[in-house]
C-alpha cells in the first residue's frame, strides 16, 4: 500500500469515438468470458429454436398451405427464415437479463463511476450478444440442413440473408438493453424481454402465409418489421413457396430495404433511449 | 481554499422524499471523514452525488479541486469508489476484474495487467487470483472491490459502508488496509453506521440524520458534547443494590441509574481513575461484592442517542451494549430508494 500518490490519475483521452470503441470492446470481452463460463445459457438458448425447427417441420409440415402448396418440403423451406428471425429476436431477453443483473449486483454503479465512454457498457453487451446470436444461427442452420432445408440462391445472397438477420437481432438487443435498465430484477427483464415477442412473431408471415389471415391481422403482419426481415430472407434464400403471391404492401414488395430501415430505426431510437437511461440509472 | 472533498447545500429529492436536505462537507486533503448515520439518513445519497452517480437538485460539490457537476468525467478519473455491495463480476477471476477496471480507467493493457498483479499481491489475493470471484468469501470480495477502487491510485476515495456484513476478523483486516491507505496520503470519505468504525478510522465525524448534518467534530469533541465519564458497577448480590446505590450517590455528579434485572448501577462522575479507585475501596469496605466495575466513557452510540433521540440502528435495544462487539452492529435493512 505504499506511495498511493506516485502515479497521477490517467490523463484524458482526446478522441471520444476511439474511446467508445475501445471501452466497448473491453466490456464485450468481459461478457464473452462470462458466456464461455456459463455454457448452459448458450445451450438453452439453442434448444428452443432447435425444438421449434423440429416441431414445426414434423407436426405442421404437410398440413399448412403456403402459397399454392401444402407439401412438407414447401413448408419446411418456408419455415426456416421465420425460425431464424424469431431466434435472433430472443437476443432481447439475453441483453435485458444481463444488464438487469449488472444493475442488481452494483456493477453498473462501478462502471458509471469510471471515466469510460457512456455508451460502452451497453454497446459492449450488445456486441457480445451479437456474437452469441451468430453462433446460435450457425448451429441452427446446420440443424435446418439436417432436417432437409435447402437454399436456392447463390452464396452471396444467402450470406446477405444471414447478415440481415444479424442486424435485426442486434437492433433487438438494444430494445433488451432498455428493458434491462428499466426493470428491478433480471427475472423481470427475461419475461419482459420475451412476452411481447410472441404476438410480434406470430402476427407475421413467419409461420404461416399471411395472405390467408383476416384482413385486419394481415395488414399488421405486412407492416410488422419482423415480417419484412422474414420476407427478405425468403427471397435471398430462394425459399418462397411455389405459387406465392407477394402482398402489395411496400415492405413486402421491398423487404430488404424495409428490413434495413426497420433495423436502423430501432437501433437509433433504442440506443438513444437506453444510453440516456444508463446515464441516470441507479441500482 | 476548499478541501479535497467539498460540498455545500446538497439537496436531492426522490419523488416526495427529501433524501438530502442541504448537506455541507469539507474534508481537508489527507484526512478521513466518517459520515455516520442510521439507515436512510442520506449517507449513500451523499456519496452518490459526490461520485457523479447522482445529480443533486441543488448545491455545489468539488472533489479533488474539480467541480463535480461541471466536469463529471474529470472527477471520475480522480476518485475511487468502493460500494456498499461488492461490485465485482462473479464470473470473472479476481485478476480479470482488476484488469478490466484498469482498462476502463484508460490504462493500456500491459499497464492494467501489471497493476492488477500488484494489487492482488497487496490485498493477499494472489492465491485466488485466477479463480472466478464467485468462489470468494465475503471478505475476499470486499478486498477485491476495494482493490478495484484503487487501480489508478486515486487521490480521493469514497467508501460506502465498507465493512457492513463482515465478520470481526475480516472487518479488522479491512480496517488495517484502510489505515495504510490513509497513512500514504489519500483523502477518504467513509460512510458507516458502526459507531466504532468511525471512532477507529475517522479524523472527523459528521453525524447525518434525515438528510442533514446534525453534528460535526472529532470523536472526542462529540463525546465531550454528550457529557463526561461514568462509573458503572454490577453487584453480585441483589440485596446489596440499595447500599451500592448509596455509595455511588456520594461520589456522583448526577442521578444514579439502577437496573434491577441486570444488577447494574451507573452514575456520572468527574475524577477519572483516581475516583474509580476510591469508589472500589468504599464498596469493598462495606463488604459489597462486585461482578464488574469500570469507568465508562461515552461511546459514539451515546453521542448519537443524545443528538437524535434514537439509537443508530433499529433493533439495537440498548445503547449500553458492548461497543467492542461488532456482532451487536448488524445491519437490518437496506437504505430505501437509492
Amino acid at each position: 500500500m505504499s506511495a498511493v500518490h506516485d502515479a497521477a490519475p490517467v490523463a484524458a483521452r482526446t478522441n471520444p469515438v476511439s474511446q467508445l470503441v475501445r471501452d466497448s470492446l473491453v466490456i464485450a470481452h468481459r461478457n464473452l468470458i462470462r458466456m464461455a463460463r456459463i455454457p448452459e445459457m448458450l445451450v438453452f438458448g439453442l434448444l428452443q429454436p432447435i425444438m421449434f425447427v423440429v416441431l414445426f417441420t414434423y407436426v405442421f409440415g404437410g398440413s399448412v398451405q403456403v402459397g399454392a402448396s401444402t407439401s412438407k418440403e414447401a413448408y419446411r423451406e418456408f419455415l426456416m427464415a421465420g425460425i431464424f428471425a424469431q431466434t435472433v429476436t430472443f437476443a432481447t431477453a439475453g441483453a435485458g437479463a444481463g444488464i438487469a443483473d449488472d444493475m442488481h449486483k452494483g456493477l453498473i454503479d462501478r462502471f458509471r463511476s469510471l471515466p469510460m465512454a457512456r455508451g460502452a457498457v451497453l454497446t459492449g453487451r450488445t456486441i457480445a450478444d451479437l456474437v452469441q446470436t451468430a453462433l446460435t444461427l450457425v448451429v441452427l442452420a446446420v440443424v435446418a440442413v439436417i432436417v432437409g432445408w435447402r437454399t436456392h440462391e447463390n452464396f452471396g445472397k444467402v450470406l446477405a440473408g444471414f447478415g440481415l438477420l444479424l442486424l435485426f437481432g442486434y437492433a433487438f438487443s438494444w430494445i433488451g438493453a432498455l428493458i434491462g435498465l428499466s426493470v428491478r430484477t433480471p427475472e423481470a427483464a427475461t419475461s419482459g424481454g420475451l412476452i411481447w415477442l410472441f404476438p410480434l412473431t406470430f402476427i407475421s408471415n413467419a409461420f404461416v402465409d399471411a395472405n390467408k389471415m383476416p384482413t385486419f391481422l394481415r395488414h399488421i403482419a405486412e407492416w410488422n418489421p419482423f415480417s419484412a426481415t422474414v420476407q427478405a430472407c425468403r427471397e435471398l434464400f430462394g425459399n418462397l413457396p411455389p405459387g406465392f403471391r407477394t402482398p402489395g404492401a411496400w415492405p413486402m414488395q421491398h423487404p430488404v430495404w424495409a428490413s434495413l430501415i426497420w433495423s436502423a430505426a430501432i437501433i437509433l431510437l433504442f440506443r438513444t433511449l437506453a444510453v440516456r437511461k444508463y446515464r441516470s440509472a441507479t441500482a | 481554499m476548499p478541501g479535497a472533498i467539498y460540498a455545500e447545500g446538497l439537496v436531492k429529492h426522490f419523488g416526495d422524499v427529501k433524501a438530502l436536505d442541504g448537506v455541507d462537507l469539507d474534508v481537508p486533503e489527507g484526512t478521513v471523514l466518517g459520515l455516520l448515520g442510521p439507515n436512510g439518513a442520506g449517507k449513500t445519497t451523499t456519496v452518490r452525488c459526490l461520485t457523479t452517480l447522482l445529480r443533486p437538485d441543488r448545491g455545489t460539490a468539488i472533489v479533488a479541486g474539480i467541480d463535480v457537476l461541471k466536469h463529471p468525467d474529470a472527477v471520475r478519473r480522480s476518485v475511487g469508489l468502493s460500494g456498499q455491495f461488492a461490485a465485482v463480476d462473479e464470473y470473472l477471476t479476481g485478476r480479470e476484474n482488476l484488469q478490466m477496471v484498469g482498462q476502463l480507467y484508460q490504462m493500456r493493457g500491459k499497464a492494467a495487467k501489471a497493476r492488477a498483479a500488484e494489487l492482488l499481491e497487496q490485498f493477499h489475493l494472489t492465491d485466488a487470483a485466477d479463480r472466478p470471484t464467485k468462489t470468494y468469501s465475503g471478505g475476499m470480495r470486499r478486498r477485491l472491490d476495494l482493490a478495484a477502487a484503487l487501480v489508478v491510485r486515486p487521490p480521493v476515495m469514497f467508501m460506502d459502508e465498507p465493512t457492513t456484513g463482515l465478520d470481526p476478523r475480516n472487518r479488522q483486516q479491512l480496517w488495517d488496509v484502510i489505515k495504510q491507505l490513509v497513512s500514504s496520503g489519500t483523502t477518504l470519505l467513509l460512510t458507516t453506521q458502526y459507531l466504532e468504525e468511525a471512532d477507529h478510522l475517522a479524523h472527523d465525524i459528521c453525524v447525518v440524520d434525515h438528510g442533514r448534518v446534525i453534528a460535526r467534530g472529532t470523536s472526542d469533541q462529540l463525546k465531550a458534547q454528550t457529557g463526561g465519564e461514568r462509573v458503572e458497577i454490577v453487584v453480585r448480590d441483589r440485596a446489596h443494590m440499595a447500599a451500592a446505590a448509596e455509595v455511588l450517590r456520594g461520589f456522583g455528579k448526577g442521578d444514579t441509574t439502577v437496573e434491577e434485572h441486570t444488577r447494574k448501577l451507573t452514575v456520572p462522575v468527574t475524577g477519572g481513575a483516581k475516583l474509580l479507585a476510591e469508589v472500589i475501596r468504599e464498596l469493598d469496605s462495606r463488604g459489597i461484592q462486585m461482578d464488574d466495575v469500570g469507568l465508562r466513557r461515552p461511546t459514539l452510540d451515546d453521542v448519537f442517542l443524545s443528538l437524535t433521540g434514537h439509537v443508530a440502528e433499529e433493533n439495537a435495544d440498548e445503547s449500553g451494549e458492548d461497543p467492542q462487539d461488532p456482532k451487536s452492529h448488524r445491519k437490518h435493512t437496506k437504505e430505501p430508494a437509492q
